[in-house]
């Protein structure tokens, strides 16, 4: 199915009632080239690539749920490539690229806005932090303004601008950040994948793996039957360290939960995405009005999906201290994802010591931006038995060697960005 | 979620900080970078049961080790734990 203007007012003009399933739901085959766990955007994002860039379409991706029901329905839809650090800065600005050019890619509205992602700063120590960030972005090609306050107060008169302790002085704007329609995004990549031959399998739980003499992996067993694999690779971030343990390893990770919320339907009043510098709370408004935002994990080693309430107090205090009349706003909806938070903040995407196993992991909060770009170097990893240039530094020995990138410069421990 | 401390009883989840799986025993000075790679770096994340070290800032400032499933965030035992804190990331 080709969606387009006339696709769609063919469709409006019959009722809608003429609407195609947009991809297969397939069942099992006895043997793939390569197999993909994970049906979330990584997942599905890798198994396109795979088809459509590398030209291996004897594909399968499984998923133990439905598509998408993973962390890829409980993000907070965020795009953006602001960072700072080698590895980090190309990857991401690879994955933004990616963003720009996803729905002509996929034929499919995956709705990528890019209403600019804000970074407000609060002290001159942090505003020249910014600025250094802001410079490093740019010497990379990538787009960044520094703005003060005198050009916030036109843009975002409703900030806290005269908080007594942490005033906003300014922030680093990406214009070309924004937001993407997360369950549109899993869907195109199914669509588009499906096209070319991929099967999707839902309801197929790996339980374990497939070896042979000399330890090599060489398919999965699933709660629906033995599948073959000439490689697999894993993408199930939140959960990385259970599958890998049926392989005997063990990974540099800690699952924790991450919540977001969303408020009751208001008028346009948030332009793009804001992040607050003084505490942890970033915010953005849906299509349909609601403010979606979040802030800190909960700081616990948790798989349960659904988080406490100090968190939830110390997000919406800094809400307040950044909005103050946000706290007319009814909060809608709250829930839990589970991350996979890594030593430095970091994902990972790089053989295992297994033979035949890849892997694709450790995310932590940012996962959701990552998407396209994770799909294409997995891909690429997968396809050539070598690390895209971009994805380079995303080893797993990296901690083994010192080679870590972390972002915050801050030490070992799960918790970072 | 709420811990009942064996000294202050039952209270709110923000009055305590985690320090982690309690398993992990900082390896001694020449135990060689492999066995510090471990302690430091890898985890077996564990999703069930788990025994953890908790800390009662808020409260008695006593360390203590929960017995916790991380699948339901259920706790099934509170025990004191003097030093469990300090034992567990200094020598």
């Amino acid at each position: 199915m080709k969606y387009s203007i006339f696709s769609l007012a063919r469709a409006a003009l019959s009722g809608h009632k003429n609407w195609q399933r947009t991809w297969r739901d397939a069942s099992p085959k006895d043997h793939y080239d390569v197999v993909i766990i994970g049906g979330g955007g990584h997942g599905l994002a890798t198994a396109w690539f795979l088809a459509s860039e590398f030209g291996i379409r004897n594909v399968a991706v499984l998923e133990k749920g439905w598509i998408g029901s993973g962390n890829a329905g409980r993000n907070t839809t965020i795009i953006r490539s602001n960072y700072g650090l080698p590895g980090n800065t190309g990857f991401y600005e690879l994955s933004m690229k990616l963003w720009e050019r996803m729905e002509q890619d996929l034929n499919y509205n995956s709705m990528v806005s890019q209403r600019g992602v804000l970074n407000l700063y609060h002290s001159d120590a942090q505003r020249d932090a910014y600025a250094r960030r802001g410079n490093t972005m740019r010497i990379n090609g990538i787009d960044a303004e520094l703005l003060d306050q005198a050009a916030l107060k036109k843009l975002l008169p409703f900030l806290n601008f005269d908080h007594a302790r942490f005033p906003v002085q300014g922030g680093l704007l990406q214009r070309r950040g924004g937001t993407a329609r997360h369950d549109a995004v899993v869907w195109g990549y199914a669509h588009a994948a499906s096209e070319l031959g991929v099967d999707i399998i839902q309801n197929c739980e790996v339980t374990g793996f497939v070896r042979d003499g000399n330890g090599k992996v060489t398919g999965v067993e699933t709660s629906r039957g033995k599948i073959g694999a000439g490689k697999v690779g894993m993408a199930v971030a939140g959960s990385s360290s259970r599958v890998a343990a049926m392989a005997g390893l063990r990974l540099p990770i800690e699952s924790h939960v991450l919540q977001a919320f969303v408020s009751e339907a208001i008028k346009p009043l948030i332009p793009g995405v804001m992040t607050f510098g003084a505490g942890h709370f970033y915010v953005s408004q849906s299509d349909k009005g609601g403010l979606v935002f979040g802030g800190d994990i909960d700081g616990y080693n948790s798989y349960a999906q659904r988080g406490n309430l100090p968190v939830m107090e110390d997000v919406c205090e800094g809400g307040m201290a950044l909005i103050p009349m946000i706290g007319r706003v009814r909060l809608l909806r709250q829930w839990g994802g589970i991350m996979d938070m890594s030593m430095d903040g970091s994902p990972i995407i790089d053989k295992t010591p297994v033979d035949g196993l890849y892997l694709n992991a450790g995310w932590c909060y940012g996962g959701f931006k990552a998407t396209p770009g994770s799909g294409f170097v997995f891909a690429h990893l997968l396809a050539r038995d070598e690390s895209h240039k971009e994805a380079a530094l995303f080893r797993l020995d990296r901690f083994q060697r010192g080679a870590m990138i972390d972002e915050k410069g801050q030490g070992a421990q799960p918790n970072l960005h | 979620m709420r811990i009942v401390c064996p000294f202050c009883g039952e209270r709110e989840l923000g009055e305590f900080s985690y320090l982690g799986d309690a398993k992990p025993v900082r390896p001694a000075a020449d135990a060689g970078e492999e066995a510090v790679y471990e302690y430091v770096y890898l985890r077996d994340n564990v999703a069930g049961v788990m025994s953890e070290n908790w800390y009662h800032g808020g409260g008695c400032r006593s360390w203590l080790k929960v017995t916790r499933n991380t699948l339901t965030h259920e706790i099934s035992a509170v025990e004191a734990a003097a030093g469990a804190g300090a034992r567990q990331v200094a020598k």
